[in-house]
């Protein structure tokens, strides 16, 4: 079924597709990361504007589907900001979308940490901040490893959108090598699906790594 | 009193699409004669078709002057709609008995291979590879690829120029494969035609390209804005595509366009439609025969 000199060939346009996935994903992974983390702090934080914020914004961007994201950064974008990469705003849309799962991940994460502990913290005389900081994200993101994980491997097949808005990314190779080898479609989806699977197994070796390190018996 | 509001808004909603509708109607067309004698050797396709009643024809509905469907209009309209017609009218079907089923570039092969739909005609470019997995009968009309860029644009004025510019089409088609491979542009893959004019008009892309025709239809959309600019730089036949290996039904399908381009038909089909731009009605192309 798989022909592999067809797959030889059609590797460096895979490759292409493929470093573009990856630039995507660890940037947005990035921004995602760190705008989820903030949007946590404030939506555990005792100040209520801060926490409305947050749970407004969870709420907007967990709850419209990724493809409207999508069309609404892209096509309006330029037409705010002018001309683009389309590589940069897809990141955007994609960033902007974890970030909220993100958010939700490390805030049930912190709910898992007793009130005990930041009570305790808070005895000794430490501020919101460094409760937080200190003593209760550490342990909260211990506990959120494995939807984190699931939330990371999502991002990496959400890139896969990006193909339909101007960036030529992985599944943008796949559509696009149908031209070249219309007869191979089996070769073709295999080799596209065998390099989202590398990535996917990538993301789940590092959580299963980072659990056994941080495994700590309460 | 409670749905009120609601049965009010319904009622708005109604007109508004019934207002759309009487819009849209006014749509095609040329005048087909539709055969209701014509005979076919049994276990043919066409008489399959002929006695179902019904044809399914895959279209696009995205490209002005060849496959197009007005928002709010339920038939589409343009020359392949107007190929598709004639075909159909040859077996004895009517406009009614035709479903215009929406294809897109990606998935016209397996539409024929799975019996989706009858027949494509969705400026479907003959190609060698395409013909070893599914049939295609023709051409019916012979075009090719060009650039549409901004009017006040003059940095491009050929696929040479194209060396690192952002150059949009539709993802998975032959157009934006060539420029990328061919004159080193910087692909932008979406999924219509009008998404790129879009990315075009908002000053995101240098370039849209695809086969001629289909961007003379968007250029004459958006004059002051659009410019269609340099000559062809491929030569791409549409064909009707049909499932791999029904011979009989590809002469019949060739027989069909051949009488409509030799009564005027074709001429006439192409008038009402591609012709609108302001181009000359062509001769039309030499078909291939049926293997």
């Amino acid at each position: 079924m798989i022909n592999f000199g067809a797959l030889g060939e059609m590797l460096p346009s895979i490759l292409d597709g493929f470093w573009l996935t990856l630039r995507l994903l660890a940037y947005s992974a990035v921004i995602a990361t760190v705008l989820g983390t903030l949007l946590a702090t404030m939506r555990v934080s005792p100040i209520a504007v801060l926490r409305g914020f947050g749970t407004s914004y969870v709420n907007i961007f967990r709850n419209t589907p990724l493809v409207v994201l999508f069309i609404i950064i892209v096509t309006g974008g330029p037409q705010v900001v002018g001309r683009t990469e389309f590589t940069t705003l897809a990141t955007v849309a994609l960033s902007l979308y974890t970030a909220a799962f993100v958010c939700e991940g490390l805030r049930s994460g912190v709910n898992t940490v007793p009130t005990g502990q930041a009570e305790a913290a808070r005895s000794i005389g430490m501020g919101f901040t460094q409760t937080l900081t200190i003593v209760v994200l550490p342990q909260a993101f211990r506990a959120v490893i494995p939807p984190l994980a699931s939330v990371y491997i999502a991002l990496a097949k959400n890139t896969s959108v990006a193909a339909a808005f101007g960036v030529a990314e992985l599944t943008y190779r796949m559509r696009s090598l149908n031209e070249q080898f219309p007869q191979e479609a089996v070769t073709r989806f295999s080799g596209i699906v065998l390099f989202y699977v590398i990535i996917v197994a990538v993301i789940s070796g590092i959580a299963q790594i980072l659990e056994r390190r941080l495994a700590v018996s309460r | 009193m409670r749905y009120a509001k609601t049965k009010a808004l319904l009622a708005g909603a109604l007109l508004v699409s019934l207002a759309a509708c009487g819009g849209g109607g006014g749509g095609s067309t040329v005048k087909v004669d539709v055969n209701k004698d014509a005979k076919f050797p049994s276990g043919s396709t066409m008489a399959k078709l002929q006695d179902a009643g019904k044809i399914k024809i895959g279209v696009k509905i995205d490209q002005p002057g060849i496959g197009f469907k007005d928002a709010g209009s339920d038939v589409p309209e343009g020359f392949d709609i107007e190929m598709g017609r004639i075909v159909a009218a040859g077996m004895g079907l009517s406009d009614d008995q035709i479903e215009w089923v929406t294809t897109i570039s990606d998935n016209r092969e397996p539409f024929l291979q799975k019996g989706t739909v009858d027949i494509v005609i969705a400026s479907y470019s003959i190609t060698d590879e395409r013909r070893q997995i599914v049939g295609q009968a023709g051409p019916y009309y012979v075009t090719g690829q060009q650039l549409l860029v901004a009017a006040d644009d003059d940095s491009i004025k050929g696929p040479d120029d194209l060396d690192g510019k952002k150059v949009c089409s539709v993802t998975g088609s032959t157009s934006i494969e060539t420029v990328e491979k061919e004159y080193g542009a910087n692909p932008a893959g979406f999924d219509s035609y009008s998404e790129c004019v879009t990315q075009l008009q908002n000053g995101n892309v240098d370039a849209v390209t695809t086969d001629g025709a289909i961007l003379l239809g968007y250029a004459a959309q958006d004059p002051d804005n659009l410019k269609v600019v340099g000559d062809p730089f491929s030569e791409e036949r549409y064909g009707v595509g049909y499932k791999k290996g029904d011979t009989e039904f590809c002469q019949y399908i060739t027989d069909t366009i051949q009488k409509a381009m030799d009564d005027g038909k074709w001429a006439d089909a192409f008038k009402a439609t591609l012709g609108k731009s302001g181009v000359d009605t062509p001769e039309p192309p030499k078909m291939d025969p049926c293997e």
